[in-house]
């Protein structure tokens, strides 16, 4: 296992696409960082950024990367090599591949201009959605058979996440304003990484009030300490399951 | 050695195989012909596990293989499309296979140089042409001396000298007692090979026989003349019907 991820790594950290990412990345950070005096308003950017770009390059990186390598794939489980060590080692490979990216070009600005706790729970969350979004990508490789319908999905699921899940959200809210429906919520929250990530940074930034909704409701039912391990827990669970979903059924592809 | 019991495997609708029974046997070379879409590459991919087939039964020496994988180490495969991390040179490809393989310790190499690879070790596979792509993928069928050879589509895409690099590799790999699967659509290429043809149809397997005796039996030298005689044969039964 540690040889293919060894290798795949090394692949992909002299892809274009990666190094261009990381280094969109650094651009985006150094300007955000240095521009504002504010150093909250600057992270603040910083994470609509990283909410915004994470996601959708992960998963659409992660799900081009995977259908491209089939026949590597192939040619490996033509080796004597499990199957599950094979889809394991390809998503540790590419999940690192992508946070090493983020932390270059995210982590390097901010501990070098604006280190706090706050921008460190940033640059977590920020991983967090990179590992939860390569394992949403596998899991759609393992799914899908053909590779057009896959990048498809991909990009339709990137977008549930980051744009149409708060619209639904809001439109249930504003359809059920009458009803005590905030605890429900909470629930409908945990539903979506994008917004776990994005309650993990407020709940230290003391702006949560101000980013809408989800936000407030988050601080004024759990306190900082317990939403924070509550929104931890609840992305693991959001790398977890995909990964289980994907081992198990990868077991059973036909390739 | 390996032998195939009632094996069938649909796609949705599209039956690629359907109940097929084969035995094949060491030193051996076995062509597996047929049109496209006939269910050649399924039959190759089920005997790697890369396809998990619905019914029936494969064993390798006398062991169904079912979910175990280690019996993968006795069989060299070369696929129809060789893709490779692109930013991998063929060095590294080869050292990382090596790595995988960690149940062999010594390698077969000689195709390796009588390819030139050591002189373009450092180029990355982006840059690779089809045909030295392909000759990689042989390398690496070659490379962990295997007893069983499965070969998909070899030749296409290799220049006549590496073609016949190969295949000269492969008579001798068959004189050492391995068993070789090719499929092909150059039928030429497998003229001096082949020592049995599989032919397959829409699944179905249509017959399974030694060349001499095809060669009798038809009244045709050359394998290609071999197969359309038979082909035109079997569209004369069929008009009959």
């Amino acid at each position: 296992m540690k040889t293919i991820v060894k290798y795949v790594l090394l692949d992909l950290l002299r892809n274009k696409t990666i190094l261009v990412y990381a280094f969109i990345l650094a651009i985006l950070a150094v300007s955000v960082l240095s521009m504002s005096g504010n150093s909250s308003k600057g992270l603040l950017s910083l994470l609509n950024i990283t909410l915004l770009f994470v996601p959708i390059i992960s998963i659409l990186f992660a799900t081009i990367y995977f259908f491209n390598s089939v026949e590597f794939t192939e040619l490996l489980l033509a080796q004597p090599i499990k199957r599950k060590t094979m889809i394991l080692a390809e998503y540790a490979g590419v999940a690192f591949a992508l946070s090493i990216a983020y932390l270059v070009g995210v982590g390097l600005p901010i501990l070098l201009l604006n280190y706090s706790l706050a921008s460190l729970t940033l640059l977590l969350s920020g991983l967090f959605l990179t590992l939860i979004f390569t394992a949403l990508a596998m899991l759609i490789f393992v799914l899908f058979k053909d590779k057009t319908k896959g990048i498809g999905a991909a990009i339709i699921t990137a977008l549930f996440f980051t744009l149409l899940f708060d619209g639904l959200l809001l439109s249930f809210i504003y359809s059920f304003s009458d009803y005590p429906i905030d605890e429900p919520l909470l629930g409908f929250i945990s539903l979506n990484p994008v917004d776990l990530a994005r309650i993990f940074v407020l709940l230290q930034l003391d702006v949560a009030v101000m980013m809408g909704y989800s936000g407030a409701l988050f601080k004024e039912f759990m306190g900082s300490a317990i939403g924070s391990i509550y929104a931890v827990a609840c992305m693991a669970f959001w790398i977890l399951i995909p990964v289980a979903i994907s081992v198990r059924k990868f077991k059973k592809k036909d390739l | 050695m390996i032998s195939v019991e009632n094996l069938t495997k649909s796609f949705g609708k599209f039956k690629a195989l359907d109940n097929v029974s084969l035995d094949f046997e060491r030193g051996n070379t076995i062509s597996l012909v047929g049109p496209n879409g006939s269910g050649k590459t399924t039959l190759i991919k089920s005997i790697l596990g890369l396809v998990i087939p619905e019914k029936g039964a494969i064993k390798i020496n006398n062991n169904e293989i079912k979910t175990h994988y280690a019996y993968r180490s006795q069989i060299g495969y070369m696929p129809q499309i060789g893709r490779y991390p692109e930013n991998m040179t063929i060095r590294q490809v080869i050292n990382m296979l090596k790595e995988i393989r960690t149940d062999r310790n010594s390698y077969d190499e000689e195709l390796i140089e009588s390819f030139g690879l050591p002189a373009i070790q450092n180029k990355t596979m982006r840059s690779l042409s089809g045909g030295t792509r392909q000759k990689v993928s042989a390398c690496l069928a070659f490379l962990f001396l295997p007893d069983i050879f499965i070969l998909d589509e070899p030749t296409a895409g290799l220049d006549p000298v590496s073609s016949e690099l190969l295949k000269g590799k492969i008579i001798k790999e068959r004189a050492n007692g391995k068993l070789i699967l090719i499929t092909s659509h150059v039928l030429s290429d497998l003229d001096d090979i082949t020592s049995h043809v599989v032919y397959l149809q829409d699944g179905k397997l249509m017959f399974y026989k030694g060349v001499d005796e095809l060669k009798k039996s038809t009244g045709e030298e050359k394998l290609n003349k071999v197969i359309a005689a038979i082909m035109k044969k079997d569209y004369l039964k069929n008009q009959a019907n």
